[in-house]
C-alpha cells in the first residue's frame, strides 16, 4: 500500500503542479473503500455494480479484499492440511501452531468444557482478520478491515454465535435468566434490566470499534507520514523522517494485526463462554 | 469555513488528546500492576498476562468510542 501510494501521490503532485497537495484528502482517499482498485502492470481498474433485483450492490476495493483474504486463507489451511504428515514440514507448522493456539488457549481456557465446539468458528473469524489484516501491508492492497461496515458484520456474526451459544447450552428460559445477574432484589430490577440490554449491544459495539479504528489509525499514520515529503516538498524529510518512521510504525502495523486478530478472538471466546456457562 | 465547523474540528483536536490521556494513563497503570504481580509470582504469568489483556481491550474500548465521536466531528 506504501508504494502504491507514493506513487500515486507522486503522480497527483506531478500531475497538477498549479494546485496545492491536500494532504487530508490523499489519506481519505487512500483509506476509504473505493470502487476502483490498483492492480500492478495495469492499472486503476473501475469495478462493475451487482444489480440484483431492486437491490444495487456495488463491487467495492474492500470487497476484493476480502475476496482475497477468503482465497488466502482457504489455500494456505487447505495445503497445510493435505500434505498432513507426521512430522510436520514448515507450513503445516506454522498453522497448526496457530490452530492449537487458540484451542488451548483460547477456546478452551475462555470457554471451558465444550469449548472444543466452537474451535472452527473462532478460527475461521481469527485466521480471516489477520488476512485481512496482512492485506493492507501488501502494496496495492487495502485493509478491509478499516471498513466499519466489515468490521460491524464480524462484530454481529459474533453476537448471534454468543447468544446462540447460550441459548443452546441453557435453554431459551435459562439463557433469559442468565441475563440478569443473579441474587438481585426484585426492586432494582427496573434499572439493572435496560443496564443489562445496554451492555448486551456494548460488547459487539466495542469490538467493531476496537478493530476498525485500530486498522483504520495505523495506515492513517503511515499516510500523514508519507504526506509530509509532499507537504514540505523536500527530499530529505523523506529520507531521514518519512521512510524511517514509516517502516517504524509499519513493523508495529504488523504486530497490531496479530493483536487485533488474536483481541477480538479472545474477547469472542470470552463472550461465548460467559453467555453458555452463566455461573462462573 | 464557517465558525462552526472551525469549532468542530477544534473540539475534535482536543477530545482526542484528552481521550489518548485518560487511555494511556489507564493502561500505564494496569501494565505497571501487571508487571509488579508477575514478578512476584512468576508462576501466574500466563494467568496474569491474560487478564491482563482482557482488561486493557476493555479500557481502549471506552478510548476508541471517544475517538470515534472526534472522527465523526473532525470530518464534519
Amino acid at each position: 500500500m506504501q508504494e502504491a501510494a507514493t506513487a500515486h501521490a507522486a503522480e497527483a503532485a506531478h500531475g497538477a503542479p498549479g494546485e496545492a497537495f491536500n494532504a487530508g484528502e490523499t489519506i481519505f482517499h487512500h483509506l476509504m473503500d473505493s470502487q476502483t482498485l490498483d492492480l500492478p502492470f495495469v492499472g486503476e481498474v473501475h469495478l462493475p455494480v451487482l444489480h440484483i433485483g431492486s437491490w444495487n450492490l456495488p463491487i467495492t476495493k474492500h470487497v476484493v479484499m476480502m475476496w482475497v483474504a477468503s482465497l488466502v486463507v482457504l489455500l494456505v489451511a487447505g495445503i497445510a492440511a493435505r500434505r498432513r504428515a507426521m512430522v510436520p514440514g514448515r507450513l503445516q507448522n506454522l498453522v497448526e501452531m496457530l490452530v492449537v493456539f487458540v484451542r488451548d488457549e483460547l477456546a478452551r481456557k475462555n470457554i471451558g468444557h465444550g469449548g472444543d465446539r466452537y474451535v472452527p468458528f473462532l478460527l475461521s473469524v481469527f485466521f480471516f482478520i489477520l488476512a485481512c489484516n496482512f492485506l493492507g501491508l501488501v502494496p496495492y492492497g487495502a485493509t478491509a478491515t478499516s471498513n466499519i461496515g466489515v468490521t460491524a458484520t464480524l462484530a454481529l456474526i459474533s453476537f448471534v454465535m454468543t447468544q446462540a451459544a447460550g441459548i443452546r447450552e441453557n435453554g431459551f428460559g435459562g439463557y433469559l435468566k442468565s441475563l440478569i445477574p443473579p441474587g438481585l432484589p426484585a426492586g432494582i430490577l427496573p434499572i439493572m434490566i435496560p443496564v443489562e440490554i445496554v451492555g448486551l449491544f456494548t460488547k459487539p459495539f466495542a469490538l467493531a470499534v476496537r478493530l476498525f479504528a485500530n486498522m483504520f489509525a495505523g495506515h492513517a499514520i503511515i499516510m500523514a507520514l508519507i504526506s509530509l515529503v509532499f507537504i514540505l516538498k523536500s527530499a530529505l524529510v523523506g529520507f531521514f523522517l518519512s521512510v524511517p518512521f514509516s517502516l517504524f510504525i509499519s513493523g508495529i502495523e504488523l504486530m497490531v494485526a496479530f493483536l487485533q486478530a488474536f483481541i477480538f478472538t479472545m474477547l469472542t471466546s470470552l463472550f461465548i463462554g460467559m453467555s453458555a456457562h452463566p455461573a462462573h | 469555513m464557517e465558525f462552526g465547523n472551525s469549532l468542530a474540528h477544534l473540539g475534535a483536536g482536543l477530545g482526542a488528546g484528552l481521550a489518548v490521556i485518560g487511555g494511556g494513563l489507564g493502561i500505564g497503570k494496569l501494565a505497571a500492576a501487571a508487571m509488579e504481580g508477575s514478578a512476584r509470582q512468576p508462576q501466574a504469568v500466563g494467568d496474569i498476562r491474560t487478564s491482563m489483556i482482557i482488561a486493557a481491550a476493555l479500557i481502549e474500548g471506552a478510548t476508541l468510542f471517544a475517538l470515534v465521536i472526534c472522527m465523526i466531528l473532525g470530518v464534519k
